[in-house]
């Protein structure tokens, strides 16, 4: 029995209404990127709706360099097990067989991630092709369509991870609302060649026109690390954050954590979040995307 | 008059649920803070994580200001999480423990029993007080292992296990009315608050 979740879900993609629905389910929360059972349990005590399981956080796969992967299964096995929220792992972009293993360990989400290493420069995951859901990276609506048309449940905006610079972030949610906002006013005749230049299928444009919004759930990603970086993308109309470095390679974990997860609940109230924004002490160091030079830019994998 | 009803705002299907309230008649308000329970005829507990709502809640005390609030008759539906912060045991308390509940729905239940989420599914019910099945959306759904008191009545079951059920002024269920367009349980809920 197939349904049609509530604005969301299309007959012209390979999602399922349980994943797009695991999705819609972790709306207004704060998925946090671990790489430790412990850190998973310091994530869940502070509120977490779910976790992301790597070897490496971002800022130190950019101070690490070389190639980066998928993580060791046991990793991910020792994560699952310590905690009682979703657990969601990295593939490499267009990396089939990590996907294969992350479903096999019973992931409840794998992450099509530019913050691993591409392993294919043209082709992205088949994600019709897989029972557990996916989510997928995008900068742009089109990106985002062609992600949803593969079968993914579920965009992140991209913005630039390990840099804890939320000004990309800010960008790609930008860019989206803006290009949704336009299809929104176009005349019906002229969503043809919407589709054409958006490089997506028509069908999902269309749907995107009509309702004025992606068919499914869209979080934010990529720089950000203070309580007031996730209200105001909340404020730009995310559906909930992914926070990666800002967390761990902060002074204080856990207290940082809760106050993220708090900030992004009551994003619109200043007294919340000047409160939860007080005595948190060392926010991550960070990068200016500005002083990135160009291939280190991991936005600009994925297409 | 159009009931008052709240959708419980700390994180979880919040808009799912407002709309299928409004399409049910009903005047509809989001509630993060006790204060904005005051006038409810009724609240939805959304699904989530329940471990998350728990937490978000308990700087504001708003679980025992809910269960306040249903002790002096407005009515709640819990689904998924919400059933699990109803409920009045859990059975794999571990990751909520010192975090209050709303409690008051006389029923055991176990968290995500049926797996990770390659087990999640959409099955059709067969529901007491409708005339034709139920499209249902089970999403690392809670399990009703045991029913604690007598005045809980069974309005569905699948695969065995109870999972929609009412007592009193509580309605729940494990799976998510709110996912799928036909919204004759919240019709349900909308006239319970009402009544």
């Amino acid at each position: 029995m197939t349904s049609t979740a509530y604005n969301y879900g299309t007959p012209s993609t390979g999602a399922t209404t349980v994943n797009t629905g695991l999705a819609q389910m972790l709306k207004g929360g704060v998925i946090m990127d671990v790489v430790t059972p412990e850190q998973a349990t310091i994530a869940e005590e502070a509120g977490a709706v779910a976790v992301m399981a790597l070897e490496r956080v971002p800022a130190d796969i950019r101070a690490t360099g070389g190639v980066s992967r998928m993580s060791d299964p046991d990793l991910i096995k020792g994560i699952i097990d310590a905690v009682s929220i979703p657990v969601m792992a990295k593939a490499r972009i267009g990396h089939f067989v990590e996907a294969q293993i992350l479903e096999h360990l019973k992931v409840d989400y794998i992450d099509e991630s530019e913050v691993l290493s591409p392993a294919d420069y043209v082709h992205h995951i088949d994600k019709s092709k897989f029972q557990v859901p996916f989510v997928c990276g995008a900068t742009n609506l089109g990106e985002a369509l062609r992600r949803i048309t593969e079968g993914a449940s579920m965009i992140r905006s991209k913005g630039e991870a390990g840099t804890g610079d939320v000004s990309e972030a800010m960008k790609h949610i930008r860019t989206i609302n803006a290009e949704i906002a336009q299809l929104r006013s176009m005349a019906e005749n002229e969503l043809y060649v919407a589709a054409k230049e958006l490089q997506a299928p028509y069908d999902l444009v269309r749907q995107v026109a009509h309702e004025g919004r992606l068919p499914v759930v869209m979080f934010v990603a990529g720089g950000v690390a203070t309580p007031a970086d996730a209200a105001m993308m909340m404020q730009m109309g995310a559906d909930g954050v992914f926070v990666g470095s800002g967390i761990f390679k902060a002074g204080n974990p856990a207290a940082r954590a809760a106050a993220i997860v708090k900030a992004t609940t009551y994003y619109d109230d200043p007294e919340v979040i000047a409160d939860v924004s007080t005595g948190l002490g060392e926010a991550m160091v960070g990068l200016n995307v500005s002083d990135l030079p160009a291939p280190h830019r991991l936005a600009e994998r994925g297409w | 008059m159009a009931p008052k009803i709240g959708v419980l705002a700390l994180q979880g299907a919040v808009a799912e649920h407002e709309r299928a309230l409004r399409d049910s008649g009903a005047e509809v308000r989001k509630v993060r803070r006790p204060a904005e329970l005051e006038g409810l005829d009724g609240l939805v507990v959304p699904g989530g994580e329940s471990t998350a709502m728990a937490r978000l809640a308990a700087p504001v005390q708003l679980m025992p200001a809910i269960r306040h609030r249903l002790d002096e008759g407005m009515a709640v539906f819990g689904t998924c999480a919400g059933l699990i912060l109803s409920a009045d045991k859990v059975s794999d308390a571990e990751a909520l423990v010192g975090f209050e509940r709303i409690g008051g729905l006389g029923v055991v239940v176990r968290r995500n029993a049926y797996g990770s989420q390659v087990h999640s599914f959409e099955d059709d019910l067969e529901v007491t007080g409708l005339d034709s099945p139920l499209p249902a959306v089970f999403i690392r759904a809670p399990v009703i292992e045991e029913i604690t008191s007598p005045s809980v009545e069974v309005l569905a079951e699948a695969h065995g296990h109870p999972v929609a059920v009412r007592h009193g002024r509580v309605l729940a269920a494990s799976f998510h009315p709110e996912l799928t367009p036909d919204y004759r349980l919240h019709q349900l809920f909308t006239d319970l608050s009402a009544g």
